[in-house]
């Protein structure tokens, strides 16, 4: 009875270990903040924020931006997903915004954000982001915070490592998380055909210098794999670009077992100067694809669409010299680039340790040849010959990297549920600190570029349970702020975010502040229905057609009484907002609209397509409280039956009643 | 009962010392060498289905295997959105150890050795039971490899432990096994 005995004792262990734990632990130790934690978050009223924090909204498909440290929400930018709100994807200006080869396409899924740089460092000029589920690019002008352009990728889907830039913005990356058979190619293929028909694809999309107006350059045909995460050289390794793969087993189904096998994925070294040569060696094949390039007009306030039909590819596998294979433990998630361009950081998230690869021993290696072999026509380097170092048992999990400047690197550790600095030098672990819970990205200001601002890294996390006041089923996620300028990293603050977020980047708010736009100018308005003065509003029919010139001031609509409009009709309502000052937009809506609303900023002009469904009388309003006399911003257009004779008339404060009509009033 | 009065002495002395190494409190050493405490295990909820340790703590048959989680603070990470496979030894399998290994492994002084061994019967995902294939090799969460083997429908690992039974946790699978996996020797 030895056995009973010892399992009593043991279980009075477990006991005794469990009652003695919580009994000197808070229910929860992520609420009890260090005591100037609070002074450190604070942001008086009035006063700005020190930072722009631009964070991916995941699956809204939007950008919402916060101020740091206060976690104060700022905007949400819509981007891929129609944002009724603001009328985008409603209104007939920004409709195009999401036209795709696949037709207009009202939601994505925004993982990344990535800010223009130039010599390595954030220039405030605009803000890349991309679409995981139809795959496209889009760039913010950080001038307007709006969505200015958004390029599809063709022969992509699962658009994951993207839209990573080069340190001139010469370039955004877009690399296809799920392989597939080539636009160009029959499709209708048996999926277990995988390892013979699908193939990987890295767009390189140049961004015009002046306009950031973008356009495919290339693209590289790779072995199918799934394409994670990446991160461009710089400095020293300006020239290359980094990927890490995983699923090297080619797995088509039931990838959680069958493409974590292998002990050792990659991270891709591409020598992106080299297929620029090829490229004007006129060594790329020009395919037949289709994609949709998507612009907005600033001058009109207008975006519109065109239709690609043609890609150049350059294939890897034939073309010597672009791409090597560095073998990365355990599925490889993010690939991080340290400010000096010299460490290459993949995290293996099934791996137990952290290898950091030298971009000299990267160089070495290839020009010895140093290779064990090659994976479907692509030099595989040896491990060790790539190899600075490993951090040993950093945590469970390690997601991604961002640096500090200061030779430390912090990563985050999923299944542990922490983050932990570590120095790159001597690969120690330094700090390590629990986050709540789960984390995936996470962000330093400047923090993937050559110059960190390392006042705080900000970790998002995907799972909250018992953070904040339940909602239900769903819960936000949450970014969580430390403040690392002591030797510990501290935790100062956490606050909910929208959606999902994924990567998110920061940059000091003076660089950006300065920059943004209070109004657009009436002067400079070439929308083609624009009303620059009540004088110019009018009604015109044209068939069923009939677009009304109608603009918005403190505190009317001109016209505000319409007639003469018939069932059949398409009426276009063209709203104009004619004030000149900083922060007044005005809303319109109008009853039954099978739409949104739009919301028009002073000087710009959008349009509301409006079918009524039914003769009648019809209210529409401004929606954004403008003035103390917004209740008093209301109009009506009159719905006659089809064929009749109501004669089209318009006008404001003319349409008085008749002298011999009823009234409650004497 | 003196046995037992030994132990929770001991004990409590454990857990007087854990409650200097929280986070917050932390100072230099502990907290770059001791994993973060605090995580899902906290949250209240006793609605959702099961996590691999509530079910492991609600077994009698694993109390060392508990103890040994809570020594090796791996309890916030099995608490944690996972998902993993656990080969979770009995209370038996750690009785087969040479008398005083688990006494040992369970000093302060040997908690990454601990953790080792136990991070050697973790691997991340869930690996169903009719997945697995004879020969087949698991990496495991302390970087070391794992050999499955499958007889006659019967599964066994290292040639070693014996899969008893199986039970699905909200984050994860556990495997009961009949012996406690030791790590490949370096």
């Amino acid at each position: 009875m030895k056995y009973t005995k010892l399992n009593l004792s043991l279980i009075a262990l477990a006991i005794c270990l469990l009652v003695g734990a919580n009994s000197c632990k808070p229910k929860n130790e992520g609420n009890a903040v260090t005591g100037d934690a609070a002074a450190k978050a604070y942001v008086p009223p009035g006063k700005y924020d020190e930072f722009y924090n631009f964070v991916s909204g995941g699956f809204s498909g939007q950008l919402s931006v916060y101020g740091l440290p206060s976690g104060r929400l700022l905007r949400v930018i819509p981007v891929f997903s129609v944002d009724p709100e603001k009328g985008y994807g409603y209104s007939e200006e920004t409709k195009p915004m999401l036209n795709t080869s696949h037709g207009f396409v009202p939601w994505d899924d925004l993982h990344h954000t990535e800010l223009s740089q130039t010599n390595g460092e954030i220039d405030g000029r605009w803000l890349f982001v991309n679409a995981n589920n139809t795959p496209r690019v889009a760039r913010l002008d950080l001038k307007t915070f709006r969505t200015a352009e958004i390029i599809e990728l063709p022969n992509s889907a699962g658009n994951h490592s993207s839209p990573f830039i080069t340190e001139n913005t010469e370039y955004v990356v877009a690399g296809t998380r799920f392989s597939v058979p080539p636009d160009n190619a029959n499709g209708d293929v048996p999926i277990n055909s995988y390892r013979k028909n699908f193939k990987g694809s890295i767009s390189f999309i140049k961004v015009d210098k002046n306009t950031g107006n973008m356009d495919i350059a290339f693209q590289l045909r790779c072995p199918g794999v799934d394409f994670d995460l990446s991160h461009a050289g710089k400095g020293k390794s300006n020239g290359w670009f980094f990927f890490s793969c995983y699923n090297t087993e080619q797995a088509n189904t039931l990838l959680e077992v069958n493409a974590s096998q292998r002990d050792k994925d990659f991270i891709m070294a591409v020598n992106w100067k080299k297929a620029e040569e090829y490229l004007k060696q006129g060594k790329g094949k020009k395919e037949t694809v289709k994609y949709v390039h998507n612009l907005y007009d600033e001058k009109t306030h207008t975006a519109s669409s065109e239709t690609k039909t043609e890609v150049t590819v350059l294939d890897t596998k034939d073309l010597k010299d672009i791409c090597y294979f560095i073998p990365c433990p355990k599925s490889p998630h993010g690939c991080d680039v340290d400010p000096t361009g010299e460490y290459i950081v993949g995290s293996g998230k099934l791996a137990a340790l952290i290898p950091v690869f030298s971009f000299d021993k990267v160089m070495k290696a290839i020009a010895d040849k140093d290779y064990i072999g090659d994976y479907d026509g692509i030099p595989v380097i040896k491990y060790e010959s790539a190899l600075y170092g490993e951090v040993k048992k950093p945590g469970l999990g390690p997601l991604h990297t961002e640096f500090d400047g200061k030779g430390n690197a912090i990563t985050t550790m999923f299944v542990s549920s922490e983050i932990v600095k570590w120095n790159i030098k001597d690969l120690k672990v330094i700090d390590r600190q629990p986050t709540y819970y789960s984390p995936g990205h996470l962000c330093i200001p400047g923090g993937d570029t050559k110059k960190p601002n390392s006042k705080y890294v900000i970790v998002y996390n995907k799972i909250t349970k018992d953070r904040y006041l339940p909602t239900g089923p769903e819960l936000a996620q949450a970014a969580q702020i430390f403040d690392i300028t002591g030797d510990k990293m501290q935790l100062i603050l956490d606050f909910p975010t929208i959606g999902e977020p994924h990567y998110a980047q920061a940059v000091s708010a003076d660089l950006i502040k300065n920059n943004s736009v209070k109004f657009f100018k009436l002067e400079d308005n070439l929308n083609p229905y624009v009303s620059k003065g009540e004088a110019e509003t009018k009604v015109v029919r044209k068939d069923k057609r009939v677009d009304i010139y109608i603009t918005a001031i403190r505190s009317h609509f001109a016209p505000d009484n319409i007639e003469g409009i018939k069932m059949g009709d398409e009426v276009y309502w063209h709203v104009t907002n004619l004030e000149q000052d900083w922060d007044v937009p005005h809303g319109f809506a109008i009853k039954g609209a099978l739409n949104g609303e739009l919301l028009v900023m002073p000087g710009e002009t959008q349009t509301l397509k409006w079918s009524p469904e039914k003769p009648g009388m019809y209210p529409f309003y401004c929606t954004d409280f403008c003035s103390a006399l917004h209740q008093e911003m209301q109009g009506y257009v009159r719905v006659s039956p089809a064929g009749s004779n109501t004669p089209l008339l318009f006008s404001t404060g003319k349409n008085l009643p008749p002298k011999d009509s009823t009234s409650i009033n004497p | 009962m003196k046995k037992y009065q030994s132990c929770l002495a001991i004990v409590l002395i454990a857990a007087m010392m854990a409650c200097h190494q929280t986070p917050d409190k932390s100072n230099e050493s502990s907290a770059v060498t001791t994993a973060p405490s605090g995580g899902q295990e906290n949250v209240s909820d006793s609605l959702s289905e099961k996590d691999i340790v509530k079910v492991a703590v609600s077994s009698k048959d694993h109390t060392t295997l508990v103890a040994a989680l809570k020594q090796a603070d791996l309890v916030t990470a099995l608490s944690n959105a996972g998902p993993f496979t656990v080969f979770a030894p009995t209370n038996a399998a750690f009785d087969k150890l040479p008398a005083g290994t688990v006494a040992g492994l369970m000093k302060d002084d040997k908690k990454d050795d601990l953790r080792n061994v136990l991070q050697y019967h973790v691997a991340l995902g869930v690996l169903k039971p009719e997945s697995f294939k004879d020969g087949q090799v698991l990496g495991m969460v302390n970087g070391d490899n794992l050999t499955v083997n499958v007889k006659d429908g019967k599964i066994s690992l290292n040639n070693s432990a014996h899969v008893i039974n199986s039970v699905p946790t909200s984050n994860g699978i556990i495997y009961v096994i009949d012996a406690v996996l030791l790590p490949p020797n370096k």
